[in-house]
């Protein structure tokens, strides 16, 4: 007889039985390590910076002492560097992944591109920074301006957007596209009436991922030169600008226990935009779903 | 639309003469009646591995031509070929030639979207766009143009009402499609073929995912449907080839192996391998 051993895998299956809940405690224990230091810094950040958090934080310019500092600057900064990332690495970010996806041959170039794109998204943001001076900055003359500080934010997400997109294409069944070709539909007529409506769902959640990224990122920005303090809301796309997290980082490293409290405060301000921004795309998530 | 519609007028009409001529010589050959399609020395390959050889043969207008063999035989490939939805996996290459109408379907001049407008497919797979019922008709004409609501109103009426599903369907027009059973799905979409209009309508293995009663269904649909449309469908059911079909190819390892009279190719075939086929000694 050959096969399963009943006597000694009983006792195996005891073993492995064993191993399941040890395995499962592990699991528990790394989801709650993340909660417990998440629900920390909320905390944390929280009852430092609720003291501080009014509307006159919101409305009001930094200022030489604590009570008065305001992150209006930053927020009004940060909105408008949003405004100009997004419309330009949605464009190129989509535009590229339907191209890949959908219009270039499958061959060793568009492999070789794929790689590369997937290796861009984890490249240090300190490097887009040095690209944004180099391109934007000097070559292209932009100076330290809101736009260059927008096109290189942009440039930093866009790998990130085109990967979530061309996985949006890509989970697109094949059934319905063939269908559509079927009928004598033309490419663009498919990605247009069948790919796209399918594939916005997660083509905006990796949108937002990446806009959340861009909007919290500091270093780049410092390289390209956003000003630490600023007194007046930038009035054009050439305007000198700051934005919120630049902001935090310059409160956080002043000496007095009270800049901590108004950095915490600055941090708040930032959570609740990112929390507005993914519930925004989850609005228009449910709101395509429901429709198909 | 109009020009459209007369065109197929006409064209019933011409084909109406060589049915009779074939019903007063019982036995003419496919040569004597309208061939909607004339395959010559069809060579296909998918890479270096090839899955067509040297295929001919004459698909008749207004009848009902099946396709029957093996799996893995290329029948889907064949049926795919002949509104070039084959392409779609970019390694295909062909050789030979196919005539639609007398055209070269592969020569620069026509589009492989003019084609498929002429040559409409149902799939083997129920595949309803997730859009509602009327969005799903209406697909076709839209990406050809027709905007007012009226025409689009009219099309999909209609469409639905040669599709024998209108009175299941229209208290519920503007319902995702996905919410109907799998044959009505599969209705549904013959009826999103018919409103762009075809002449030909290539159906792969369309009762295969169905039940007996849904499959019935569309079989008696077919019936109805070759006296405007010639029909092409790849089968794995024997019988249903026997019983709906007026003409019957049988393909085995990528060759057309008998192509004749459904009656004929069933009672008397002439090839050994047919006859071992439909008399289920392999596949």
């Amino acid at each position: 007889m050959s096969g399963i051993d009943e006597k000694n895998n009983l006792k195996r299956i005891r073993g492995r039985v064993i191993l399941n809940n040890v395995l499962k405690g592990l699991f528990f224990v790394s989801t709650t390590i993340g909660l417990i230091f998440l629900a920390l810094l909320l905390y944390r950040i929280l009852t430092q910076g609720i003291g501080y958090l009014n509307s006159d934080f919101i409305t009001s310019f930094p200022a030489p002492y604590p009570e008065e500092a305001g992150i209006f600057a930053g927020l009004i900064g940060s909105i408008m560097m949003i405004a100009i990332v997004a419309p330009v690495a949605i464009t190129l970010g989509v535009g590229t992944a339907i191209f890949l996806e959908e219009y270039a041959y499958k061959n060793r170039w568009t492999k070789f591109i794929q790689i590369n794109i997937q290796n861009l998204a984890g490249v240090p943001s300190i490097v887009y920074g040095l690209l944004g001076l180099t391109f934007f900055v000097y070559m292209l003359r932009l100076g330290y301006t809101l736009l260059a500080g927008g096109l290189t934010m942009a440039l930093l997400v866009l790998p990130v957007i085109v990967v979530a997109a061309q996985e949006a294409i890509r989970s697109v069944p094949s059934d319905i596209k063939e269908a559509s070709y079927g009928m004598g539909a033309s490419k663009w007529q498919t990605i247009r009436r069948v790919i796209l409506p399918a594939a916005i769902p997660g083509i905006l959640t990796g949108t937002i991922l990446a806009l959340s990224r861009a909007i919290g990122e500091t270093a780049p920005l410092i390289i390209v030169g956003a000003a630490t303090a600023l007194y007046t809301l930038p009035d054009s796309l050439l305007s000198k600008y700051t934005v919120m997290p630049i902001q935090i980082f310059n409160w956080t490293g002043r000496p007095q226990e009270e800049w901590q409290f108004v950095a915490a405060a600055g941090i708040l301000v930032l959570l609740i935009v990112l929390l507005f921004m993914n519930a925004v795309a989850v609005f228009i998530r449910n709101k395509f779903q429901k429709r198909y | 639309m109009n020009t459209l519609l007369k065109q197929k007028k006409v064209d019933n009409k011409t084909s109406v003469k060589p049915d009779i001529k074939e019903n007063n010589q019982t036995k003419s050959e496919a040569a004597m009646d309208k061939n909607v399609f004339e395959v010559n020395n069809l060579n296909l390959w998918y890479g270096n591995d090839q899955a067509l050889y040297e295929i001919n043969m004459n698909v008749p207008q207004n009848k009902v031509t099946a396709i029957i063999g093996p799996s893995g035989c290329g029948k889907s490939t064949y049926l795919k070929t002949l509104n070039r939805m084959v392409e779609m996996v970019p390694i295909v290459k062909t050789s030979g030639s196919i005539q639609y109408n007398g055209e070269d379907i592969f020569s620069d001049k026509h589009s492989v979207e003019g084609l498929r407008t002429k040559v409409g497919m149902v799939f083997q797979k129920p595949n309803p766009f997730p859009k509602s019922i009327y969005d799903n008709i209406a697909y076709g004409p839209r990406i050809h143009g027709v905007k007012k609501k009226a025409v689009l109103d009219q099309i999909v009426e209609k469409s639905l009402r040669d599709a024998a599903i209108w009175d299941e369907v229209k208290d519920r027009l503007d319902e995702n499609a996905f919410g109907l059973s799998g044959g009505q799905q599969q209705r549904v979409c013959i009826a999103r073929a018919l409103a762009i209009e075809p002449d030909v309508i290539l159906m792969d293995e369309p009762t295969s995912a169905l039940d007996p009663i849904s499959t019935l269904k569309v079989e008696e649909l077919v019936q109805e449907l070759k006296k405007k449309y010639s029909i092409i469908i790849v089968t794995h059911n024997m019988q249903q080839a026997a019983r709906i079909s007026d003409k019957t190819a049988f393909f085995l390892n990528g060759e057309l192996i008998e192509f004749a009279d459904t009656d004929h190719l069933f009672s008397n075939p002439t090839d050994k391998r047919t006859e071992d086929y439909i008399s289920g000694r392999f596949g």
